[in-house]
């Protein structure tokens, strides 16, 4: 790498729509200090160590001032406190533990696998909007919508609140990009966020009291009246819980659908085959997780103490740059890491992450995205892209097309 | 000339060999799937004492008996077709090693080219038969036990006891108060899982049963079991002069190698196991290794090289399926093919809605420190220490940080360990004593033991009513 600073090529606009090749460079040194401050890790075992190593804080706290200033942190909002994916044990256990008891294993098994049939339908619905159009896009079309309808019927957002949560969601996205233009513009940006924030607060608040009183079958419901061993989330910590599922469930899911029919677009072969053997999904999920992952790097982990880690020691108090996306790359680790091989086996991909962050949504992200791709490929007659590569958003962290226009001859039933 | 090479007949051994593998359970089942999937196209004969096909046991003291798994749906997954002769509910019953033989209990002998001996541990009885001959009387080892005990316990009794609190005991504890039986635990030590996890974790295990309402009673030994005129055990007596009523009685004091079935084969197999080395070959008596026998699973005992080269015996699931592999393979590879066992000790256990998991040899040390959480919120890392090392790891419920925990060990880093953690608290400062119990007295369910550096080890022997 000839550059002082690597960070700044990854953050560069010009090298979003492909930076596997910076990686690939990058990891020619499996950590190195950028100019900028942060370390970089961009080798798979060495990411995967930390990922489980307990003298790495992801307490947004810790970082050190230069680092939050670089990545735009905003500060304290007192509507919505630190949720457990910025805090470290005890405080993340609880709160994690708490929210995962409505959610999954081993307290509620079946939450996922029953919302099958309606993440189907939504799925049906949207596609069936397409009908008489062949110019689409599919970012705006259909992977921006679902994913959040999605989150609000986990929730049990009422389907007439529906739309504010669309508005929320999408004004919340963009806050995810780094601020920029003028001054003034910057911080009318920041106030456009900042307001949504403290709607969106206010809205889950009325709703968990709501469902405190009148409990449903929801998660909110479950939230605001399951007595664990626990004990409780507070009623802010409820909301700023749900505000977490609705974010980062988000922006992640749509870019995971985006880079999936990107990929399937840009080889006919792999296109026919999802649609000739649909029990391919999952694999070709995981697959695409490794490929093209919808959050590229983890840029908010501090050291608490000196590592000693490939042949370098990081300082404590220094800022961690996790590079999810070229640990996935790594012929060290994976075999002819370039290709998009749909039946690889061992494909323990660094995409969810690893550890007890290990993403709290990913059995949801991975069946929406199943249930999407099957069904994109089976209905789209004649797709292809009308532009490649398409516009990228400025986000280097949460990567993803900004429009995915394509053109199609037809619908299938 | 060319080299002469020994090793020169894998390719017809693959082709043509006959290879016999005596324990038709987890390592036997994976060793053999290995052979096939690394090309061994020979005779492949698996024997087994029980009559059933492969099967896994850890849900059998957890899932079976809480009713949420039938005993006969434990089937083990098949990773491929072996293709092999099976002489299920056929025990062996002796070696002949000059002539390559296994005789069997029906008095057929099957012949070998290659040995594999994976038969594994049985429970310890109750040592008085008469007693242990009591209807309601159980020990827990196999599915059929498993059937018979689910039985019992669905049939309501008034109270269940349990003699002996390491990790089958504990989790047959855990199970009957999941069902809202009445449990008494007796233990002979001063806490559950001391033999295993020492007597500072063994206190967090016993605060558990207490909190779930196990009547736990430690420093007791169990000196009689009392029928009634129906030949039904009703109650037992203990060393402390007290005596409760239990209609269910479970054994838990641990397991005994099966390997009595090789007394005078010249192997040198005792009760702590067959010795072998890190290729998985057997040793004879003489301290020579064997070409032709190979060892895994909880039966065998393999030197170390992380733990000063000792033999190390392992009870562990993990450790069965990749002893197997490594067998398989150096059984049907030339010597500079072959691959050395070299796995890290680990298990988990569920009990008491907590997840425990370990690496290392926690019994190797002397101390232990509690480096991510708090053991009084029984969720936390307890690192322990041998001689300024670290040598083992103990999680309650933060099983995901122990790979880091693993790495320490592989790099023998220094004990006691000085860096803060996500979650170092004050109790984490100074490392205590870990309070293993003496290692000259054998406890039950220790789970892995260091034997020693004797491949003949035979000195060992069990005495449950002498403290």
């Amino acid at each position: 790498m000839t550059s002082a600073s690597p960070l700044r090529q990854i953050l560069d606009p010009a090298h979003r729509a492909d930076p596997y090749p910076l990686y690939a460079e990058l990891r020619k040194t499996p950590v190195v200090r950028d100019g900028t401050g942060p370390y970089l890790v961009s080798t798979y075992w060495e990411i995967q160590e930390l990922l489980h190593d307990p003298r790495v804080s992801s307490d947004a706290r810790n970082l050190n001032p230069e680092a939050a200033a670089f990545l735009g942190q905003e500060e304290e909002d007192p509507n919505l406190p630190p949720t457990f994916l910025r805090l470290d044990p005890p405080d993340h256990d609880r709160l994690r533990d708490l929210a995962m008891r409505p959610f999954g294993p081993p307290h509620t098994p079946r939450r996922i696998s029953d919302m099958r049939g309606e993440l189907a339908g939504i799925v049906t619905q949207l596609i069936d909007g397409f009908r008489g159009r062949d110019h689409l896009d599919l970012v705006d079309s259909f992977a921006y919508p679902f994913p959040v309808t999605v989150i609000c019927r986990l929730l049990g957002v009422p389907r007439e609140d529906e739309p504010r949560f669309h508005v929320w969601a999408d004004t919340l996205a963009a806050g995810l990009d780094p601020v920029h233009g003028t001054p003034e513009e910057r911080e009318a940006q920041r106030e456009t966020l900042r307001r949504a924030r403290a709607d969106l607060a206010a809205y889950l608040a009325g709703l968990v009291e709501e469902r405190r009183r009148s409990p449903r079958d929801d998660m909110l419901s479950a939230l605001a009246t399951d007595h664990g061993p626990d004990g409780r989330m507070s009623p802010l910590e409820m909301v700023s819980t749900a505000a977490l599922l609705l974010i980062a469930g988000h922006e992640t899911t749509v870019n995971l659908i985006t880079n999936g029919m990107l990929t399937l677009l840009r080889d006919p072969g792999l296109l026919r085959r999802l649609r000739d053997e649909p029990a391919l999904a999952a694999p070709f999920v995981e697959e695409l997780l490794r490929f093209d992952p919808p959050v590229q790097l983890l840029p908010q982990r501090t050291t608490l103490a000196d590592i000693d880690i490939a042949g370098t020691t990081v300082p404590k108090g220094a800022s961690l740059w996790l590079l999810l996306a070229s640990g996935n790359r790594d012929p060290r680790r994976f075999p002819e890491p370039d290709r998009f091989l749909p039946e690889r086996p061992d494909n323990q991909h660094l995409s969810f992450g690893s550890g007890i962050h290990t993403c709290f949504g990913a059995p949801l992200a991975r069946l929406e995205t199943q249930i999407a791709l099957t069904e994109l490929t089976r209905r789209l007659t004649g797709p292809r892209l009308a532009e490649d590569p398409p516009p990228y958003r400025r986000n280097a962290v949460l990567r993803g097309p900004r429009h995915l226009p394509v053109v199609i001859e037809g619908l299938a039933d | 000339m060319p080299p002469v090479s020994v090793d020169g007949f894998p390719e017809t051994f693959r082709r043509e060999g006959r290879i016999v593998v005596v324990g038709a359970s987890l390592a036997g089942l994976r060793a053999a799937e290995t052979l096939r999937a690394e090309g061994f196209r020979g005779t492949l004969t698996m024997i087994g004492d029980e009559p059933h096909e492969p099967y896994d046991r850890p849900p059998l003291s957890k899932q079976v008996l809480l009713g949420l798994v039938p005993p006969d749906h434990t089937a083990l997954p098949r990773r491929r077709a072996i293709d092999a002769r099976w002489r299920l509910g056929t025990a062996a019953t002796g070696l002949d090693a000059a002539a390559k033989e296994v005789r069997l209990a029906d008095g057929d002998t099957v012949p070998y080219d290659r040995l594999l001996i994976a038969t594994g541990v049985r429970s310890r009885p109750w040592p008085h038969e008469l007693e242990s001959d009591l209807d309601g009387v159980f020990v827990l080892r196999t599915r059929d036990h498993a059937a018979r005990l689910h039985r019992r316990l669905s049939a309501g009794p008034r109270r269940v006891l349990v003699i002996g609190a390491g990790f089958t005991g504990s989790e047959i504890a855990s199970a009957c108060r999941g069902r809202g039986l009445p449990v008494t635990v007796a233990e002979r030590g001063p806490a559950p899982l001391v033999g295993a996890l020492g007597g500072v974790i063994g206190e967090v295990a016993a605060e558990l049963q207490r909190a779930h309402g196990v009547d736990l009673r430690c420093g007791v030994q169990v000196t009689g079991l009392e029928g009634d005129s129906g030949g039904r055990v009703r109650r037992a007596h203990f060393s402390d002069g007290s005596a409760v009523d239990a209609d269910v009685v479970v054994v838990c004091l641990g397991a005994t190698r099966n390997t009595e079935w090789l007394a005078g084969s010249g192997l040198g197999a005792g009760p702590r196991g067959i010795a072998c080395d890190a290729g998985c070959r057997a040793f004879d008596v003489r301290g020579i290794v064997t070409d032709d026998v190979f060892v895994a699973g909880d039966v065998a005992r393999s030197p170390h090289p992380l733990f000063g080269y000792q033999f190390l015996s392992l009870e562990h699931w993990g450790n069965a399926v990749a002893q197997a592999e490594t067998a398989a393979h150096n059984m049907i590879s030339a010597s500079v093919d072959r691959r050395p066992h070299l796995w890290m000790p680990s298990f988990w256990s569920a009990q008491f809605g907590v997840n425990i998991k370990s690496v290392g040899v926690p019994p190797m040390a002397d101390q232990l420190l509690v480096t991510q959480g708090s053991l009084t919120e029984h969720r936390f890392t307890a690192v322990y220490g041998h001689q300024g090392r670290v040598i083992a790891a103990t999680t309650f419920d933060q099983g995901k940080w122990l790979e880091f925990y693993e790495r320490q060990i592989e790099r023998a880093a220094p004990f006691p360990p000085e860096f803060p953690t996500v979650d170092r608290r004050p109790e984490g400062r100074h490392p205590i004593a870990a309070g293993f119990p003496d290692p000259s007295l054998p406890t039950h369910g220790p789970t892995v033991t260091l034997s020693g550096h004797s491949p003949a080890d035979r000195r060992l022997s069990f005495t449950p009513r002498r403290a």
